[in-house]
């Protein structure tokens, strides 16, 4: 039976798929946050990992292939931003200055925190990209000598958290506007957030896909910079 | 056949994307080329809405589910991760929440307050 799951290529994506049904059917019966489908997922699909006893590489043999759909869906994500690009133009000003405020904001609240943590110049380097996405992220966290790994699962546990608190934070913080809304989710929480804002609604999801490439852009530039201050 | 065109061409734009990070020297992945070159294509018509828009659409649905092998791959960095997680998982939070109430407040703030000067020059 072990051998059957291990050697399965659509056991991994069939799990996922599951899982995030799951969750959808979960969120709409409890109606609470924390059964957001994509969180309920990734519990679900650890869970029967280790109760089948199967590793993650087994698992990742078949799974990897939506994560090799993530490219082209990235690059997808400009059809939204086509569709709204008059609405870009001219909110044009805000839009700049909104995301450039949060990529400050994200550098230099990392900052702070690292300083009164005291976290070692690895250790803050490894964490400034942490609000951009996976790809550029690494590549940002390597030149400045961080620990990619932990990059990684830092973008990913803001990704989640993102995609989790966003009703949240916006309806405390009373963020109603949907091209903010949009941008926030982007800056903060990059691709992972950006699945969220498109369940908003077309202006957040496509705000949010063009703060994905700006934010990272701005990062790239604005992280080698914020890497002296520590 | 519609869809199969559709896909061909996002594939190709992708692998355009891929071919200029390889060719340009920057910490920009392919994803982000392959984006900019999509909205190029369409703005200028090279590339019509329609030839792309269901596949496209049907790719971004479905995306929540490609980062579930990633997030899932975290069990296999635990161990890395556990001497620093409190740190690491405090700061995570606090900042996440930071960057998304500034930049939606600053980008709110900014809309308000040019909305409210267009109206001003109306009457």
């Amino acid at each position: 039976m072990k051998e059957i799951l291990s050697d399965s290529l659509f056991f991994g994506v069939f799990v996922s798929v599951m899982g995030y049904q799951l969750g959808i059917i979960l969120k709409k019966k409890f109606g609470f946050a924390i059964f957001n489908p994509l969180l309920v997922s990734i519990i679900f699909v650890m869970l029967i990992l280790k109760l089948l006893h199967v590793d993650f590489d087994s698992y990742n043999e078949g799974a990897k292939y939506l994560s090799y759909l993530l490219t082209p869906a990235t690059v997808c994500l400009a059809i939204p931003l086509y569709q709204q690009l008059e609405l870009l133009k001219n909110n044009l000003k805000a839009v700049a200055i909104g995301i450039l405020s949060g990529v400050l904001a994200s550098m230099c609240s990392i900052l702070i925190f690292a300083r009164l943590f005291e976290f070692t110049h690895e250790q803050y380097v490894t964490m400034l990209p942490k609000s951009i996405t996976t790809a550029i992220g690494m590549g940002v966290s390597e030149e400045l000598g961080g620990i990619v790994t932990i990059t990684v699962a830092t973008i990913i546990i803001t990704g989640i958290l993102g995609n989790v608190i966003a009703d949240f934070v916006c309806k405390i913080f009373r963020i109603t506007h949907p091209i903010a809304k949009g941008l926030a989710l982007g800056t903060a929480a990059h691709a992972i957030g950006t699945a969220k804002a498109m369940e908003m609604g077309e202006i957040e999801g496509a705000m949010s896909s063009l703060a994905i490439a700006v934010a990272g852009l701005c990062t790239v530039l604005g992280a080698s910079v914020f890497a002296m201050f520590l | 056949m519609k869809f199969m065109q559709q896909f061909g061409i996002i594939l190709g734009i992708t692998f355009v994307g891929e071919v200029l990070k390889e060719l340009i020297p920057l910490p920009i992945p392919a994803s982000i080329y392959g984006l900019v070159l999509m909205l190029l294509c369409l703005q200028t018509g090279i590339v019509k809405l329609k030839s792309v828009e269901e596949s496209g659409n049907f790719l971004i649905e479905i995306m929540p589910l490609m980062f579930i092998p990633a997030a899932v791959g975290l069990m296999e960095s635990f161990e890395q991760l556990r001497p620093i997680l409190f740190s690491v998982v405090f700061v995570t939070a606090a900042t996440t929440i930071i960057v998304m109430v500034v930049t939606g407040r600053v980008t709110q703030y900014i809309l308000r307050r040019e909305e409210n000067s267009s109206e001003g020059n109306i009457e």
